[in-house]
């Protein structure tokens, strides 16, 4: 069997790789670089990373200096720190100025299991995703995560890049290549599509197992890119399946299913289900049992494809 | 600095103020205050200190310069226009739809801005990681930050402070704009913001204080400033809001309102500029 890599593992090792290729690349971090995995990059390259100390603001805004001179820089700390303790200096200082600064955010959602919900990130595709200009990325597993890293420093801008704390099965070949805004089409089915992104891609999948099992073949599209969504991917779905449940380890409220269901309400209108973190804060636990909790679980993705499916006209 | 140096320095000021005034007239909205107290230190960095090149805005070797407290932009234009980076009749389509001279500063928008800022607190990493980028690339180009004294009350900017003194940062020169105002009052009654000569010391910066409408003084202290190796150094400039208009100067009021056309032609007509 292929050993789980966490993505924030596959993060850390992409971005040594990418510091032997490209001298422009610099790192930040908020003291957390062993947890962030960013501590690989700062012993081959002291001289490109950069300690901030617990001073997310001004990581951010000397990320936007730095960038104006030239440097890609990436900026590491947990998801919630990433987007919630900087939101206007990544709005002010990178993004109205449309700033090459990666940020590579950890420890994303409620998987983050233990440390409970101050720590857990359930809003940050929100909060990147209505920033002008901002590019969203969610891998699914390790070689996903790396394409994310190559992808985001061969694009000009500003790129929110969304890890996880756990090992993921493995869904992609190493080889994996990401293209911004394009989904991918793990399975094909005809009754109904389950839109997945990062760790929900692989229950997802599971899903579509314990449906096929009762008969029912549905589709599975994996977005490793929330911004700019796969508009076409998402109408196909809609057009070819009639039924779309969307499922992500974020609330339900301005993530993934919000970006699909935008598309959907314009261009197709058909049932849609969400399979996400309902309108709550996390809490400690392990992860598997906040899965159960929160009502991520293969069971209540197969779950809501039945209703999604009873809907249908 | 010869006499007659200081007398060149003295009149691009004035002409600096002046184009100040009409701008924010011509715009009906914008702040006066801060930016007239801060043209002397503008003045000095433009026209007597900094390496740039107006037809090469993106020269990678130029100085830079970051207006941190970015509601200050009428200062930074009217500068940046005497400069040579864009006509000075481009000035009075401040804030006007359409055109390159935004509300705040827009370094996408405007040639020579080197920062997007209007948030304040911000600019001060910005400017530490231009010094940052500088030092990686071994390249002899200076930063320099301008800061408001109300500005100062964000955290953001004391942690910047540190990062400054961490990675010794001796191609940065921050200038405070120590005019004692901000928008609700004085800075001592707003918030307890006192002692800003102590407070950047403790924090390791080295600090000199100076008469911030002086072009004398902050040539020395800028002098001293590039000669202090190890760390960054702060200038305590002590400056008048609405410095060069007697009706603004002190007023709190001047924040943040433009003249209306028989003030501006009060204040030009102060300034020998009718
Ligand atoms: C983060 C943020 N909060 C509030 C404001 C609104 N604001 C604009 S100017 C200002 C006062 C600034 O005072 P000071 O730094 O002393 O500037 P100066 O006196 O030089 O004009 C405030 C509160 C802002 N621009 N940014
Ligand atoms: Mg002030």
């Amino acid at each position: 069997m292929i050993q789980k890599i966490a993505t924030r593992d596959a993060y850390g090792q992409a971005l040594v790789k990418l510091g032997r290729e490209n001298p422009n690349v610099v790192v930040l971090d908020a003291d957390l670089s062993k947890s962030t995995k960013t501590a690989g990059f700062a012993k081959e390259f002291p001289e490109r990373f950069f300690q901030m100390g617990i001073a997310e603001a001004d990581m951010t805004s000397t990320a936007a200096g730095l960038a104006t001179c030239g440097k890609i820089p990436f900026i590491s700390t947990f998801a919630c720190f990433a987007t919630g303790r900087n939101f206007d200096q990544l709005r002010v200082s990178i993004a109205y100025p449309h700033l090459n600064v990666k940020i590579a955010a950890t420890h994303a959602g409620i998987t983050v299991g233990e440390d409970g919900a101050s720590h857990q990130s359930i809003e940050d595709v929100a909060l990147m995703r209505v920033i002008p200009g901002m590019i969203v990325l969610s891998p699914a597993d390790a070689a996903d995560a790396e394409a994310a890293v190559f992808a985001a420093a061969a694009v000009e801008g500003p790129v929110y890049l969304r890890f996880g704390r756990e090992p993921m099965p493995v869904i992609f070949p190493p080889e994996r290549k990401l293209i911004i805004g394009k989904a991918d089409r793990l399975k094909e089915g005809t009754e109904a599509t389950i839109a997945a992104t990062g760790v929900m891609t692989a229950v997802a999948l599971e899903a579509a197992e314990i449906l096929a099992s009762r008969g029912r073949m549905v589709r599975v599209l994996n977005f490793s890119t929330i911004k700019p969504i796969d508009g076409e991917a998402i109408v196909a779905a809609a057009r070819e399946t009639g039924a779309i449940v969307t499922a992500e380890e974020h609330s339900i409220i301005g993530g993934l299913g919000s970006a699909v269901a935008e598309v959907v309400v314009k261009h197709y209108p058909v049932p849609m289900e969400f399979v996400g973190v309902q309108d709550r804060f996390g809490q400690s636990g392990k992860p598997a049992e906040l899965m159960k909790e929160y009502g991520l679980t293969a069971e209540d993705i197969v779950a809501a494809v039945e209703r999604a499916i009873a809907r249908k006209r | 600095m010869t006499d007659q140096e200081r007398a060149a320095l003295t009149d691009r000021a004035r002409r600096i103020r002046g184009h100040i005034i009409k701008m924010l007239a011509a715009a009906g909205s914008g702040h006066p205050g801060g930016s007239l107290s801060a043209v002397e230190i503008l003045t000095f960095l433009y026209f007597r200190r900094m390496r740039y090149d107006p037809k090469n805005p993106q020269w990678p070797d130029r100085d830079r310069f970051v207006l941190s407290k970015g509601h200050a932009a009428p200062v930074l234009y009217a500068t940046l226009a005497e400069a040579g980076f864009f006509p000075v009749e481009t000035l009075t389509t401040l804030r006007r739809f359409g055109s390159i001279l935004q509300g705040h500063p827009d370094m996408k928008k405007t040639p020579g801005v080197e920062m997007s800022t209007g948030s304040l607190g911000q600019g001060l990493s910005a400017a530490n990681g231009m010094a940052l980028a500088g030092k990686l690339d071994k390249k002899d180009y200076r930063v320099y930050v301008l800061l408001g004294d109300g500005e100062i009350e964000e955290g953001q900017i004391w942690e910047a402070a540190m990062t400054a003194v961490h990675y010794k940062l001796d191609n940065l020169t921050a200038f405070l704009d120590y005019n004692h105002l901000q928008i609700d009052g004085r800075i001592e009654e707003v918030k307890s913001n006192t002692d800003p000569v102590g407070r950047f010391r403790s924090f390791g910066w080295h600090v000199l204080e100076v008469d911030g409408h002086d072009f004398a003084a902050l040539e020395r202290a800028v002098d001293e400033a590039q000669a202090t190796k190890g760390k960054p150094t702060m200038i305590v400039a002590h400056t008048v809001k609405g410095k060069g208009v007697s009706f603004m100067e002190n007023q709190v009021g001047w924040h943040g309102t433009a003249p209306k056309p028989e003030e501006a032609q009060k204040a030009l007509a102060e300034l020998g500029l009718a």
